[in-house]
């Protein structure tokens, strides 16, 4: 069995009523894995999160958790899965050490390793202040973590967040990003959001999805691979010189004087252009990197009516 | 099992920390008291009239656990309204569905969480007539099958209620249409009494009926297997609805 892929949905639908929130729509988690979820609200991104943590039941598709079929046998799959919901699930009239044994009775820890599972849980989520406090009565940032901590509990080999920063001032966004990124280490995670930085900050892969379909799906570093590099040079020399420097491929002379150059797929020729421009007294006054930015994606990709998807299927 | 009883502990514990249960069983105990302090009163008043066919534990007992049944109509769907429909408002639910717990263990656990609050309801009841102990001889017996009487009674009300919670996201609608949906089987009682067809099945159908021979201390088992099939009946549903909920 290839448990390499902790989660495999495969062509996954949700319909309500007559609205499709989520269509056809494929999705990989490999093993210590940071997947971002992307998208403008109402994309399914909620819709999908569901179907996999097994609370709604997809119209057709199919999930294997850790190569259990999430409909066949749900228990089993669901074992190695924790969950944090848009609103955290947490029991306001209960104090967060009860309320976290009970999610770890919940979800199959033995009674005797529930006490050091809590211990472990309050001490990764930074809840070690709060523990006989009830929930209720604790900040919005504070009942977040509660759920972050229900969700990792039993130590599960997938934790699936939807958008765990929502409503949170940017210190515990801070806090609960680097917890992601520590979750991360043990853990895979997927983790929904609509806010860029915030994916790119803690994500190593990429999915973004409109109208219930995944328009874009890629590592997160190929955002910031160079693609262009702008340079200014006082005394620019001519074509030939430039494109001598390897990973160069086409010279463009932009209007404001400084000049484009194309460079070739995983090359990155700034430090040759700077070296070269000093040894020969260009007068550099400018060199950068242009990239696509995840946000360029991000709005190219979401904000038109036509999908890349369905641009593909158009042409096909 | 292990997960049914995980829930119910901490179901029975989220009812005893809401003042809502304590209010409940205090107003409860405030109105029984006054029904039972008034029923002894005119006991002891018209004893003579009783004669040798009716014993304190007959009158009392009885009465009093005729009236707590009306009581525990209005109150239990207070009770079961927060079971699902409050965590589906507060988004809670999705603790237990997200949870390796099938349906069935997540229902089985609510239901046995309500027990332990049907548990301390019939405590109390028991208290009450069991005080005249010390001051005269009481047929423990018929006071035993009034109490499972009223447990079975509860029982049947905390499935019905725990059902039509899974209905709706509104607590005081899932109260509102327990308490009718309880109303209403209570009175198929009168369809049971008229001169018309399937009179008898009316009558057997009703929640009352089968609660007048348990409280006058006839133990028959068809009775207790009545609200055994009534919970069980309600209990399926409401794991229906939430499995229908879920596709």
């Amino acid at each position: 069995m290839d448990n390499a892929n902790l989660i495999e949905a495969r062509e996954l639908s949700r319909r309500y009523g007559m609205t499709h929130a989520v269509s056809g729509l494929s999705l990989t988690l490999r093993k210590g894995e940071i997947l971002g979820l992307l998208g403008p609200n109402g994309a399914g991104k909620s819709t999908t999160l569901k179907m996999l943590a097994g609370c709604l039941a997809p119209s057709s598709g199919s999930i294997r958790i850790n190569g259990i079929d999430v409909g066949e046998n749900p228990k089993a799959a669901k074992a190695n899965l924790g969950y944090l919901p848009e609103q955290p699930p947490v029991y306001p009239e209960l104090t967060v050490d009860e309320y976290l044994r009970y999610a770890a009775g919940l979800h199959g820890v033995p009674s005797a390793e529930r006490a050091s599972a809590v211990t472990r849980a309050k001490q990764s989520c930074g809840l070690g202040d709060v523990a006989e406090r009830l929930i209720g009565n604790l900040s919005k940032g504070y009942q977040q973590r509660v759920g972050i901590a229900q969700a990792i509990i039993h130590r599960p080999k997938v934790v699936i967040l939807d958008e765990p920063t929502v409503g949170l001032d940017p210190n515990q966004i801070r806090e609960i990003r680097s917890l992601i990124a520590t979750l991360g280490q043990e853990h895979s995670v997927i983790l929904s959001s609509h806010i860029l930085p915030e994916i790119q900050a803690v994500c190593g892969r990429v999915m973004i999805i409109n109208k219930g379909r995944v328009v874009y799906n890629e590592a997160v570093d190929k955002q910031a691979r160079v693609s262009n590099v702008i340079l200014g040079l006082k005394r620019a020399p001519d074509a030939a010189a430039l494109k001598s420097i390897a990973g160069v491929t086409r010279v463009q002379l932009l209007p404001s004087g400084q000049l484009r150059l194309t460079v070739a797929d995983n090359a990155d020729p700034r430090e040759a252009l700077a070296e070269a421009a000093a040894k020969n007294g260009w007068g550099l006054y400018e060199l950068r990197a242009e990239g696509k930015t995840l946000e360029e994606v991000f709005v190219e990709l979401t904000s038109g009516e036509i999908t890349i998807h369905e641009s593909l299927k158009d042409a096909a | 099992m292990n997960t049914v009883f995980t829930i119910a502990q901490t179901e029975a514990r989220r009812i005893f920390v809401s003042p809502l249960a304590w209010a409940v069983l205090a107003v409860m105990q405030l109105i029984l008291g006054f029904v039972f302090i008034n029923m002894l009163m005119d006991y002891a008043r018209n004893a003579a009239l009783t004669g040798q066919f009716m014993g304190v534990a007959d009158y009392i007992g009885g009465g009093l656990y005729g009236f707590a049944t009306i009581i525990l109509l209005l109150v239990m769907p207070l009770l079961t309204m927060r079971m699902f429909a409050e965590e589906r408002k507060s988004g809670t639910l999705t603790l237990l569905l997200a949870a390796p717990a099938s349906l069935i263990e997540i229902v089985l656990g609510k239901f046995f969480g309500l027990f332990a609050f049907m548990l301390a309801v019939i405590g109390l009841l028991a208290l009450m007539p069991l005080t005249l102990l010390s001051g005269t001889h009481l047929d423990v017996g018929r006071i035993a099958a009034g109490l499972l009487g009223l447990l079975l009674m509860m029982m049947s009300f905390g499935a019905a209620g725990l059902f039509v919670s899974t209905l709706t996201k509104e607590p005081t609608i899932a109260a509102v249409a327990s308490f009718g949906l309880l109303l209403l089987v209570w009175l198929i009682q009168i369809l049971g009494n008229q001169q018309i067809p399937f009179a008898a099945v009316f009558s057997y159908l009703s929640l009352i009926g089968h609660f007048e021979s348990l409280r006058r201390g006839i133990f028959n088992s068809a009775d207790v297997i009545y609200y055994f099939l009534f919970t069980a009946f309600f209990l399926w549903l409401a794991v229906l609805r939430l499995d229908m909920e879920r596709n």
